[in-house]
């Protein structure tokens, strides 16, 4: 969009506009697209569903926000998301304040969770970034466990209000609710989707694609990571705030392992680095296990892990990443670089640091 | 920025002293000592595995010191994390072209020339916010011959052109001292003159560090050369004093037929 020069003194040819009107054409594109379809959502499939879908889009952002531009794969997520199920949950049963209220504080709970634990995790990135942040997960599972004062232990914490304001449509019927909560996933969404396009956004995929670079510029990258992450807890937070009062309850489910893992699932499917795949992963995943489910089908796991191994196989750029690189190539001819698909660098160990290039000394492989 | 600069002692502006970095049982850098003098060009030379980018990763803190102290600018720096010392002044090239394939040129020097002022902390604000660093940033690029290509994405660029903004993003940080590695690394004739070229007008005013192994780009460019062998200082002097060194003929000049 800043494609005009920004003074009479540049004569040369700057980029040329159509590529910038096909920007701006996918910039207004896709998010009129998940609009639409958030609203007619709970027309289409059960309210509760949709309600489903609409947590677990944001909660798949959460984790691309951290995965596709800040190349860091968080695997105990469900941290986040479970410890403000249990805050919003606990905040809204003892308080009596409207939903959004609590749902806001169990996502700054969340965030106040990831400072500590994002400050140990920080400094260490690829499987090992993965392995820590899962060990905390497990930590936070433990606690939840333990503390059943608060989170009703093996129980669950039950009977969540959906109070608002008296609107009694609102805290009894789930179409209503659907619509009365949305606006807080369309909220995360968006402050996801600007924190991509900010300059910390730009800060954070030069990180992703060169941290030693983004270092020897004068950034601290540690800091920038932690921002990242904790700001990820947060949109995983709201996303978990909003599943536990639809549900009306809270279980030790949602601080599992396999949330962390499914969450990742979906944000893979949908597309790593694209921010929109997310959701698309996370309403395939969600219908699919609703339909199984339906349908009297027990082994879900199977079908998941399967989709999962095809998708890692076959298209790793996930489903909106593999359209988009579709789309890019047909209007570059072929000639243009890929704009997305993240999963191929993740296949990479850890990233190349200083300290492994003693042995290329005035080799080919210096810091990158 | 530093009003000491007048200072007589402030003729040496980077100063290492015993540097040592050893990797398990491999030194690769043996208790070097090395003065830069200010405002001059400085080549590190030596033939492969004799240390020279492992000392450049020690001053711009990539690595840290198993031993020595490095001064930069009357100032302690040794151990400093990368990001500081590129705050104070130091600004380092990379051997490899290290650039964000998917930015354009011009991104590339937002995002340098970002950096000291903490816009980058901004995740609620749009990235246009960048854009008032456009006409500095256009500024470099013109430096570097490359203000026509600014907005093109540097994953498309020639090789030498992405060398030419490497040059940029390191001129973006205003630094007193600018370490090069390798600047004509992998470089056709043509690249190589005029990266000399490039590399000539930019040292104005600064002071300048480099590691090459044309000898043409040495000869042309350097004040003074250092010459390293397996991690040690082997001489050092002017081009035309250590091309004429016997130690360096048998190490290193010799073999390299030049």
């Amino acid at each position: 969009m800043t494609t005009s020069p920004s003074s009479a003194v540049r004569t040369f040819p700057l980029a040329p506009t159509p590529r910038s009107r096909w920007r701006v054409a996918r910039l207004i594109m896709w998010p009129t697209i998940a609009f639409v379809a958030l609203l007619v959502l709970p027309w289409v499939v059960y309210p509760p569903i949709a309600m489903d879908i609409a947590a677990w889009a944001l909660f798949a952002m959460s984790i691309d926000l951290l995965l596709g531009f800040g190349g860091v794969l968080s695997f105990g997520h469900a941290a986040y998301w479970g410890s403000s199920a249990y805050l919003t949950g606990w905040v809204a049963v003892n308080t009596g304040v409207p939903f959004p209220v609590a749902i806001l504080i169990g996502a700054l709970g969340a965030m106040v969770l990831a400072v500590p634990i994002g400050m140990l995790s920080v400094r260490r990135s690829g499987i090992y970034f993965a392995m820590v942040t899962l060990a905390f997960g497990q930590m936070i599972y433990f606690i939840a466990n333990q503390l059943s004062v608060i989170t009703g232990g093996e129980n669950g914490l039950q009977g969540v209000p959906k109070t608002f304001f008296g609107i009694e449509a609102v805290e009894k019927e789930s179409f209503f609710f659907y619509y009365a909560a949305i606006p807080i996933v369309v909220l995360g969404a968006l402050a996801a989707w600007r924190i991509v396009h900010s300059p910390f956004g730009r800060v954070l995929s030069g990180i992703r694609d060169n941290p030693e670079r983004v270092r020897a510029l004068g950034y601290d990258v540690e800091r920038y990571k932690l921002i990242a992450f904790v700001l990820s807890a947060g949109l995983a937070g709201l996303a978990g705030g909003v599943y536990a009062v639809s549900h009306g309850f809270v279980s030790l489910q949602e601080v599992d392992w396999t949330t962390s893992g499914k969450v990742v699932l979906m944000t893979v499917l949908g597309g790593i680095g694209t921010l929109w795949g997310g959701p698309i992963g996370a309403a395939i995943i969600v219908l699919l296990e609703d339909y199984l489910a339906s349908a009297g089908f027990e082994g879900i796991g199977i079908v998941t892990g399967l989709i999962f191994i095809v998708c890692v196989v076959l298209f790793r750029k996930g489903i909106l990443g593999t359209i988009l690189a579709f789309v890019d190539r047909a209007r570059t001819g072929g000639r243009g670089m890929p704009r997305f698909g993240r999963a191929d660098r993740l296949a990479a160990p850890d990233s190349v640091t200083a300290t492994n290039t003693a042995h290329d000394e005035e080799g080919n492989h210096a810091p990158r | 920025m530093h009003p000491d600069d007048t200072s007589a002692a402030g003729d040496v502006i980077l100063h290492a002293k015993g540097l040592t970095k050893t990797f398990r049982d491999f030194t690769a850098v043996d208790a070097v000592d090395l003065s830069v003098k200010r405002g001059t060009i400085h080549a590190l030379v030596g033939p492969n595995g004799a240390g020279k980018t492992t000392l450049f990763n020690l001053l711009s803190g990539f690595l840290k010191p198993s031993g020595g102290t490095i001064t930069f600018d009357g100032r302690d720096i040794t151990g400093m994390q990368p990001e500081n010392i590129a705050h104070l002044g130091i600004a380092r090239s990379f051997q490899i072209t290290s650039l964000f394939e998917k930015l354009t040129a011009l991104q590339h020097l937002e995002l340098a020339l970002g950096s000291p002022t903490g816009v980058g902390f901004q995740f609620w604000r749009s990235e246009k916010r960048l854009a008032r660093f456009r006409d500095r940033a256009m500024d470099l690029l013109d430096q570097v011959g490359m203000a026509s290509l600014a907005d093109r994405e540097v994953g498309h660029f020639a090789y030498g052109q992405k060398r030419a903004v490497e040059l940029a993003l390191a001129l973006a940080l205003d630094p007193q001292l600018l370490l090069l590695d390798e600047p004509t690394a992998g470089m056709g004739i043509e690249d190589v003159e005029r990266t000399i070229e490039l590399v000539d007008r930019i040292s104005a005013g600064r002071t300048v560090v480099f590691v090459d192994h044309n000898m043409h780009v040495v000869g042309t460019l350097a004040d003074r050369v250092t010459v390293l062998q397996q991690g040690a200082i082997l001489v050092e002097g002017s081009y035309d004093e250590v091309r004429n060194d016997e130690k360096v003929i048998t190490a290193y000049l010799g073999q390299a037929n030049v």
